[in-house]
């Protein structure tokens, strides 16, 4: 087994290099960062001066390996368009995304679940046909155009919501949280639904297909055979075996969720990482755009390994297979 | 079953199942809809000085208000809507078949070479595979495109949004096709069929075409259809994000975010109804290749 764990963490530590060697190339050779960084109308010396300063006349390995010394240190560069830390933007714009994804994570497990549960259980009859059919047109139903009609219904026609930004924030420490006033709690409500209904169909097929197979399970016929009652069959004895996936599907989701954010916070003016990484893309911003690529790939790398050996660590059956 | 019972038979599912005779339909539709818009487009939406600033934001010709040369009202600037959306669709639909077109061949090719050759060239390509599978397919392709942004800014103009467009999402779909196709080829190659070629004499190349290729096709083509959803989805996400097609060019996505912008100004119908093309082809397209995985049941990993 722990053989497995270090191949594993050595395959992630090839990924990440792979991914931050990429995100190098961008920073140093996508665009000229002394073309962008030096005054218009600089000389051809001071040019010189500042390449110097830079290290870009130095070896490409002595870069590289300087670039990555930097990244670890916390120093992702000076942003093109703002001409600030790299750092501290994504510093500033990271709690409104986390607050936005673990919204929308809730959101789709209370909504996901029970209705997982309902369409296992009920295997006929009109409501879990209504939630099939509902589900395949939802998949065909693109992010952005579930927020703009959102944003239709609850903001231009009924007034009840908010259609963009935050609202009001309290700041804790460097954090900034939407979720201690009214109006920032009303600002997330149709965004992190927009972002829930995206994952809240994959909950709740998920469940669905778990809740069958243990529903199936002797433990679970001896259980309507002793006449318990229905519901607590259901929700006590089979959610729980049924929830393990679940969890384990969820976690990983959360990188995809981060990832995914980028659509919904454009729709909704959202001021996180994902509008700050689209408006570096619009702008040809290339240090926030490798430092959004660095951050992402790292959560993706790490999320994926952990789920691996997670799943060594729970079910035996693999680590005979393993070694 | 010979190769011309399973034709007929799958004819004739098709003949049999109201939901691929109602998708297929309306895919097709769409799509003749989206290719002869030059012939039944009511306006040239683009054509700068073939529409008035004095026709902006009309309604639908069937609401109070409506003028009935413009069925689906107009934008703010005096655009037929009902045309733009012709035009708009034939461009996404544009980028999307030749993104799959473009991915079907390089995934297929590589998953033929992986299979065939193994060794070092399977293992590389494989785990790459992985690597950009574990990624969501925006991210890639929003990469991509700031980086063609950079490095080419003309880049931004019709043309060339078109191809940078096709290579961003096909640059995360190759790997579908190829991972497919490397699994089936292994079961292929070690078949006797394959083995009496050999012997006789024939190349590894005419082996691979004649032989192994005609064997792995039916999953490559279901992947297809299913892949044409998801590709037109992407392109109209990154044309939404405006980091797609230009708003001279637009496509569907481009169209909905030109609506998006003007949402508060009440003129709904510019947003709503290219949304609504969208989604009706998105899942016509879905269904039929929901149909079609159920009908040819290929193996697909």
């Amino acid at each position: 087994m722990i053989g497995f764990i270090v191949r594993r963490l050595a395959q992630a530590l090839v990924v990440m290099a792979a991914i931050a060697l990429i995100s190098f190339l961008m920073f140093r050779y996508v665009g000229d960062p002394v073309a962008v960084m030096a005054r218009e109308d600089a000389s051809v010396t001071e040019r010189q001066e500042l390449r110097e300063k830079l290290g870009l006349d130095r070896p490409v390995v002595v870069q590289f390996v300087d670039f990555i010394g930097r990244v670890v240190q916390g120093d992702l560069g000076i942003s093109y368009r703002n001409q600030r830390p790299v750092a501290d933007l994504i510093k500033e714009r990271l709690p409104a995304t986390l607050e936005l994804v673990m919204m929308a994570t809730l959101l789709s497990l209370a909504i996901g679940i029970p209705l997982g549960v309902i369409t296992a259980v009920n295997r006929t009859g009109w409501l879990p046909t209504l939630v099939q059919s509902v589900s395949l047109v939802g998949i065909s139903v693109p992010t952005f155009v579930t927020g703009i009609m959102l944003i239709l219904v609850f903001a231009v026609t009924l007034r009840w919501l908010p259609s963009f930004g935050r609202g009001d924030t309290v700041q804790i420490g460097w954090w900034t949280t939407g979720l201690l006033t009214i109006s920032g709690l009303k600002a997330l409500i149709l965004p992190s639904l927009t972002l829930a209904l995206y994952q809240m169909t994959l909950i709740m097929r998920l469940v669905r297909a778990e809740m069958i197979e243990v529903l199936s399970s002797d433990y679970v016929r001896f259980a309507r055979a002793r006449g318990l009652p229905a519901r607590m069959i259901h929700y006590k004895l089979a959610l729980k075996n049924a929830l393990m996936p679940v969890i384990t599907i969820t976690g990983m989701q959360i990188g995809g969720l981060i990832a995914f954010a980028v659509v919904t916070e454009t729709v909704f003016q959202w001021p996180g990482l994902g509008l700050l990484f689209i408006q570096a893309v619009s702008f040809a911003d290339v240090p926030v755009m490798a430092a959004y690529l660095l951050l992402v790939g790292l959560l993706f790398v790490v999320l994926n390994a952990l789920v691996d050996i997670a799943y060594l660590v729970l079910d035996p059956r693999l680590r005979t297979r393993a070694s | 079953m010979s190769e011309r019972g399973q034709q007929t038979g799958l004819g004739r599912a098709f003949v049999r199942s109201p939901k691929a005779l109602i998708s297929a339909t309306g895919a097709l539709v769409l799509i003749a809809a989206a290719y002869l818009a030059p012939f039944i487009a009511p306006h040239t939406p683009f054509e700068l000085g073939s529409f008035s600033l004095m026709d902006s934001e009309l309604p639908p010709a069937f609401l109070p208000g409506g003028d009935p040369r413009f069925l689906l009202g107009t934008d703010m600037q005096g655009r037929d809507v009902f045309s733009a959306i012709l035009f708009g669709t034939r461009i996404s639909l544009t980028v999307g078949i030749a993104a799959v077109l473009f991915s079907a061949a390089v995934g297929t090719l590589i998953g033929l070479l992986a299979g065939f050759r193994g060794g070092l060239v399977d293992a590389v390509l494989m785990r790459v595979a992985d690597v950009i599978l574990s990624f969501p397919t925006i991210l890639i392709a929003l990469l991509i495109s700031g980086v063609a942004r950079t490095l080419f800014p003309l880049a931004t103009s019709g043309t060339a949004a078109i191809l940078v467009l096709i290579f961003a999402i096909s640059i995360n779909e190759w790997t579908q096709y190829a991972r497919t196709v490397r699994g089936q080829t292994l079961v292929e190659k070690g078949l006797d069929y394959v083995q009496a070629a050999r012997i006789s004499g024939v190349g590894e190349s005419a082996i691979l075409r004649r032989h192994i290729l005609p064997n792995v096709l039916s999953p490559v083509i279901v992947i297809a259809t299913i892949n044409l959803a998801l590709a037109v989805l992407a392109e109209a996400t990154l044309s939404f994000l405006g980091v797609g097609m230009p708003p001279t060019s637009p496509s569907l996505g481009t169209l909905i975010r030109i609506g998006n912008e003007n949402l508060f100004s009440g003129i709904w119908w510019v947003v709503v109804f290219p949304a609504a093309a969208l989604v009706l082809l998105v899942l016509c397209v879905n269904l039929f290749g929901d149909w079609l995985r159920d009908a040819l049941n290929p193996r697909l990993d």
